[in-house]
């Protein structure tokens, strides 16, 4: 276990230095920033002055290089806009944003797992061809108008949830409902295709042939090893429900990293820019990696090699 | 006996699906599309949104800029204060929704295809040369793929957008840029597992170009899982260049796209429901054809698929 989890967090390295490399360049084609950062009328010598202290003229490989040693420290400059250590701005959100996910994972989880369940033990039936409808249903809506059209239900005509922001439990019904519905609709397809393929194995026979109640086939026997398949994929959707997390908190106003990085882009902000990419990196990998020791946890056929 | 070599051999052509020119090779496909109920309607509405998009012009009742400051957000005709003029309403310039709609197809098709035509070719040819050469190739192919799955797409599409700006060209590049990943992982696995087969060693023995071999032998093999995810990959193109068009960074006006009327739409939520609920359903209604049809397309297809949906 220990030397599959080095080997695992080692993997990890080579990862990071890529996603590095892509951002620095482009923050790099972008151009100089220092026309942002000072004001309108800066003399000449001021922007030569504070280009010079940055480092912006140096060539690629070494700019490149600082910034990676800067990075490592966790230091991606200050945000210009907010005169503020960029890091520590992104890391203020990071909260907001893991809850917005894990709340609709939760949401999705609880949809999901029965639906899946039942339609695949009912097959074609009523059940059925409504769970598979509406999971394709629910992959086909753009996430961001599922939004909107609960807004304009639930908060417009109906008043029930506040239409934006955050604060109260009434404030993450909707946006998780619209994130989860997503994740839901993947999730009942997979369990169902996958709880099809268990039934038909010899070990759910036998304990069926033996007289065991079809309850505790389902459960004991069927479910819990079309588990595995599923935490592994789900896994992989992380990076796919942080980016729903993103566009999501625009629709409601969310204050989490996505409403901070869009306004980040628009302003052309790149020291937080650059640290929203790694923050959001180091989660998705982070997460994807709990995931794989779950699925070894789960499953004791599985060796650590 | 010779009767008896010829029914051996003509027996597995059959059962292989090996696309070739015979004429009623359209037929046949035509009969296994009528099969399945689902992959009808996806055909069906993918067609239509095709000819919506190609046949714009003669479709859409009014120009599809033309503003109106008399008629300012005129509801759909089943409600009151709506008129048969404008039969989904007016946006908040006066502009015919049905019109926009029906131009704004064009733009998530446009975009949707050649992303799609741009990440294929880039996932192919990493995939194919990933899988053939091994060795280093593959070591670095891969690790940029974990890369690139390590960070959500739209985040890096956002990051791009943001810096060299949106227009429709940029937006396919980078959609196509950033979507290649899945294409060379599945490429890639599959030609691990082709380069095995008798045909290729074959091929190999006898001195074929590695050039020849990956073009000639290997490609053809890879094309219909290609097919598959490719197809489901326009769907999720289309969704993901209606977000970039909501958050602001996708399609620029006076381009029409589906998912910047959405956005427009939002402001108006409370009193005119219509601006930001019928894009939608454009988009949901494209997309689920899509859907269908690619289902179908790996019920054909995919051998592995069998039995599993």
């Amino acid at each position: 276990m220990k030397r599959y989890l080095i080997r695992r967090i080692l993997q990890v390295i080579p990862v990071l230095l890529i996603i590095s490399f892509i951002v620095f360049s482009l923050v790099f084609l972008a151009g100089n920033p220092v026309a942002l950062m000072l004001p309108e009328d800066a003399s000449q010598e001021q922007v030569e002055a504070l280009t010079e202290s940055l480092g912006l003229n140096e060539p690629f490989y070494v700019q490149y290089g600082m910034f990676l040693g800067n990075a490592v420290q966790g230091d991606f400059g200050q945000s210009y806009r907010y005169n503020q250590d960029a890091m520590s701005i992104v890391l203020e959100r990071l909260p907001q944003t893991l809850e917005l996910a894990a709340v609709s994972m939760l949401f999705a989880t609880i949809i999901a797992v029965p639906l899946g369940i039942w339609s695949a033990s009912k097959q074609n039936s009523f059940v059925d061809v409504f769970a598979t409808g509406a999971s394709v249903l629910g992959k086909a809506m753009p996430n961001f108008w599922l939004g909107i059209m609960l807004i304009l239900l639930f908060s417009v005509n109906l008043s029930l949830f506040p239409v934006s922001g955050r604060g109260s439990f009434m404030h993450i019904v909707l946006p998780a409902i619209t994130l989860g519905t997503a994740i839901a609709a993947e999730m009942t397809r997979l369990i169902r295709s996958n709880m099809l393929e268990v039934m038909q194995q010899d070990y759910v026979r036998t304990a069926q042939s033996k007289g065991q109640k079809d309850s505790v086939v389902t459960y004991r026997h069927a479910f819990k090893n079309c588990l595995i398949p599923v935490v592994t994929i789900m896994a992989l959707q992380t990076s796919s429900l942080i980016g729903g997390a993103l566009v999501t908190e625009v629709v409601f106003a969310w204050p989490g990293m996505g409403q901070l990085l869009v306004q980040a882009v628009n302003a052309r902000d790149m020291a937080i820019v650059q640290a929203c990419v790694f923050v959001i990196a180091i989660a998705v990998i982070a997460m994807n990696l709990v995931a794989d020791i779950v699925y070894r946890l789960i499953d004791p056929r599985i060796k650590y090699d | 006996m010779s009767v008896n070599i010829s029914a051996q051999t003509e027996a597995p052509r059959e059962e292989e699906f090996e696309v070739s020119k015979r004429p009623n090779q359209l037929r046949r496909w035509a009969k296994l599309l009528l099969r399945s109920k689902t992959g009808t309607i996806g055909m069906l509405i993918v067609l239509s949104v095709c000819f919506t998009a190609v046949f714009a012009p003669f479709l859409a009742p009014y120009e599809p800029d033309a503003m109106n400051a008399a008629n300012i957000n005129v509801p759909p005709m089943w409600l009151d204060g709506g008129s048969s003029a404008h039969v989904l309403g007016t946006d908040s310039l006066g502009r015919d929704m049905l019109s926009r709609l029906i131009y704004g197809s064009q733009v998530s098709l446009i975009i949707g295809v050649f992303s799609v035509i741009v990440a294929g070719i880039i996932g192919l040819a990493m995939g194919i040369l990933a899988g053939y050469y091994g060795k280093w190739i593959d070591n670095l192919v891969m690790r940029v793929v974990d890369s690139f799955l390590a960070v959500p797409n739209i985040l890096l599409i956002l990051v791009i957008l943001g810096i060299f700006g949106s227009n429709m060209l940029t937006l396919i590049l980078v959609l196509g840029v950033t979507n290649w990943v899945i294409y060379a992982r599945l490429v890639r696995s599959e030609v691990l597992s082709l380069k095995e087969r008798d045909f290729i060693r074959a091929a190999k023995s006898i001195g074929t170009k590695d050039s020849t071999i990956m073009l000639k032998h290997i490609l053809p093999n890879v094309f219909s899982s290609f097919i598959v995810i490719s197809t489901l990959s326009v769907a999720t193109t289309i969704i993901l260049e209606a977000s970039l068009s909501f958050l602001g960074l996708g399609i620029q006006p006076p381009s029409i796209s589906w998912g910047y009327m959405l956005s427009s739409g939002r402001d108006y939520l409370a009193t005119s429901w219509w601006l930001a609920t019928f894009p939608g359903l454009a988009i949901t209604f494209t997309v689920l054809g899509i859907i269908f049809l690619g289902d179908w397309l790996r019920d054909v297809l995919d051998p592995r698929s069998q039995g599993r949906k």
